[in-house]
């Protein structure tokens, strides 16, 4: 019995409770308003920051293509463009499989498996980013130019581009594989929370497996899923290093699925150890724009998980 | 009694201050990254002879400028020379510690390194899209008896803003008109086609990948096996050989003596040997220092690494200065003062 009580201990000595609550009250105040803090410091410095080059350029910083250091013309059209459809496409990539192994693994997959095959799926999460970065650049890159992009650029149109491994689509692979973890570990925590008799009663009106995940699990959690889906995306969307190395860095509008392209945060990382004047401005412009898509995605997504009960 | 005391003290304190010039036991540099290895290197070094240890943060030339500017370090590391002008206004003085080129690589079928050869004309017009075969008629002329490929041209630059950009674009501006017209010479600029790799290894690496490709390294990187790496046509009309000689030669005929502030670009000097794309790094300091002890660390350093520095930098791959220019330096070392003071006094002829 007595095993259980020293996690209460600090409750047989009444007179410094009235000292220590208090002090931890305002601790834990402290602590959680820190963060707010920081997080409106940090809007204001990106706005403050990229203030300069918003004002000079205006709404052509954010269609305009022209990204021109010498002549200080900055606008940001090739980037948010990239930055959104890569990590779309990542997405398109990673949704199926995270789905696949939650459900595998919630539904199908026998104990024994289950533990090691999640542990495995979390710990891709633990690479860091730039491994997965130089993976891309000198294994996965050569490989997908030789065997998938030089028989495909034959034939044109979206599947256009030089032929090296280093364009948009390579760069959404390795975002599918850095996402894919994540996205897997909040669907299998839903697919979890589904009371037992919900997927009990589906079987015994008769559902067959597919017809009861598909039916009647899957819309049971429907809104987590997309909320899901949303932290995914807004990971992918921030995502610097590894993309740097492979997306190919190249300002200009992408015109199709393998042609080199940039996102924000991989043209803030390349550009701004050398940058000053209207230069920086443009890229902590760049920065706060990738602020606002990221929080709107995630804002969106919380909305949707917090509407889910489980 | 305590009054004699007193005057000891004094006494003793005047004799220290009239030894003068004593380093301070740390001193704090940021900026460049490309010479950043060597400076570690010397530090390392100095520290052992001299116990003044010197920190270098490694931050990117333009954010090495900002921090001098800001005055939170001693010495700023630039490859890129600052304007004589922007000297004067910020009271700065700097002076050149080592020495790099900028090569132009190439992966085509059959082509061995330092086969191909192509002027700074040339260069830009493919670097513009303008010459998109590697078997255009331009080429060929240039190289007669080599078998060159009908494969299309792929661009490699850099992702990142660098000073090995920095020495590409200004290069290919000087010869190239259209070039500076249109693109003109920075960090990182407005690239008409091609690909960005992140850094020399990026570059190196794409161009390894595919087939047609060109780009531009440091030296250090176009040395490694089997690179092929492109000769270039100098001023004088001959194709050197880019290395330690060809990057010398071009410093060596370089006109530092009428290069005020030591403002000077290593490109395309006139020399029979001199590579076309060599440049030096810089190191940036305040004319008045505030601590006398400070500056004459700075300049100790450095002092060190002109006479005792050239064997590991070498071995880093960075070419050390001519000496001419190391004696130059050192007598232009006079106007770092510190209360009208020279904080450095020559003890090297």
């Amino acid at each position: 019995m007595s095993v259980t009580r020293p996690a209460v201990s600090t409750d047989q000595t009444p007179v410094r409770r009235d000292v220590v609550d208090p002090i931890f009250r305002y601790v834990a105040f402290f602590a959680a308003t820190l963060l707010l803090a920081v997080l409106g410091g940090l809007i204001v410095a990106l706005l403050i920051g990229g203030w300069p080059a918003l004002a000079k350029f205006g709404p052509s910083f954010f269609f305009s293509t022209t990204w021109d250091p010498v002549r200080e013309v900055f606008g940001a059209a090739g980037p948010i463009v990239g930055t959104v459809v890569s990590s779309f496409l990542a997405l398109a990539m990673a949704l199926p499989i995270a789905l696949g192994i939650a459900i595998f693994l919630t539904q199908f997959c026998p104990r024994a498996i289950a533990q090691p095959i999640a542990v495995m799926t979390e710990l891709l999460a633990g690479i860091p980013s730039i491994v997965y970065g130089m993976w891309g650049l000198f294994v996965f890159a050569p490989w997908f130019a030789k065997h998938i992009q030089t028989p495909l650029s034959a034939l044109g149109g979206i599947f256009a581009g030089v032929p090296n491994g280093a364009n948009i689509f390579t760069a959404s692979v390795i975002l599918a594989v850095m996402i894919l973890p994540y996205m897997a570990a909040v669907f299998r925590e839903l697919f979890r929370s589904i009371p037992p008799q919900v997927r009990e009663a589906a079987f015994g009106m008769g559902a067959t497996p597919f017809e009861a995940v598909t039916r009647v699990l899957v819309p049971y959690v429907q809104k987590g899923l997309v909320g899901a889906v949303m932290l995914g995306f807004g990971r992918a969307l921030g995502e610097t290093m590894a993309v740097t190395f492979i997306i190919g860095n190249s300002h200009a509008f992408p015109t199709s699925l393998f042609s080199s392209s940039s996102t924000l945060a991989s043209t803030i990382a390349n550009e701004f150890g050398e940058a000053s004047g209207m230069h920086a401005s443009a890229l902590i412009a760049l920065g706060l724009v990738l602020f606002l898509i990221t929080f709107a995605v995630l804002a969106v997504a919380r909305w949707l998980l917090s509407t889910q009960r489980y | 009694m305590l009054k004699k005391l007193i005057a000891i003290a004094l006494l003793a304190g005047l004799a220290a201050c009239s030894q003068g010039n004593k380093p301070a036991s740390t001193v704090s540099g940021a900026g460049a990254t490309f010479p950043a290895p060597v400076y570690l290197k010397w530090a390392e070094g100095y520290k052992g002879e001299s116990k003044v240890s010197v920190n270098y943060n490694s931050v990117g030339s333009g954010a090495g400028v900002k921090q001098l500017l800001a005055k939170t370090v001693d010495f700023g590391a630039s490859d890129k020379p600052m304007k004589p002008e922007d000297l004067e206004k910020n009271g700065l003085y700097q002076f050149p510690t080592v020495m790099g080129g900028v090569v132009p690589v190439v992966n085509i079928a059959g082509i061995h390194p330092g086969q191909l050869k192509l002027t700074g004309a040339l260069l830009g017009d493919i670097f513009l899209g303008k010459i998109t075969k590697w078997n255009d008629p331009a080429i060929v002329a240039l190289n007669p008896g080599v078998n060159l490929p009908g494969t299309a041209i792929t661009v490699v630059h850099r992702s990142d803003g660098s000073g090995t950009s920095f020495l590409f674009t200004t290069y290919l501006a000087a010869e190239n008109a259209e070039w500076s017209s249109k693109v003109g010479a920075s960090d990182a600029v407005n690239w008409p086609l091609g690909l960005g790799g992140k850094g020399n290894d990026g570059v190196a690496a794409f161009v390894k990948q595919t087939e047609g490709s060109i780009g531009y390294v440091e030296y250090a990187y176009a040395k490694k096996n089997g690179t092929a790496f492109v000769l270039l046509q100098n001023k004088a009309g001959q194709f050197p050989a880019p290395g330690a000689d060809s990057f010398a030669a071009a410093a060596a005929s370089a006109d530092w003596a009428n290069a005020p502030g030591n403002y000077i670009l290593l490109l395309d000097q006139p020399g029979e040997q001199a590579w076309p794309i060599t440049g030096a790094t810089f190191i940036l300091v305040y004319k008045d220092q505030k601590t006398a002890a400070k500056g004459t660390a700075v300049l100790q350093y450095f002092d060190w690494a002109y006479q005792n520095g050239d064997a590991s930098a070498a071995e880093l791959d960075y070419v050390p200065m001519p000496a001419a220019v190391k004696t130059m330096v050192r007598a232009q070392w006079s106007q770092v003062t510190s209360e009208g003071k020279p904080v450095y006094t020559s003890t090297n002829k």
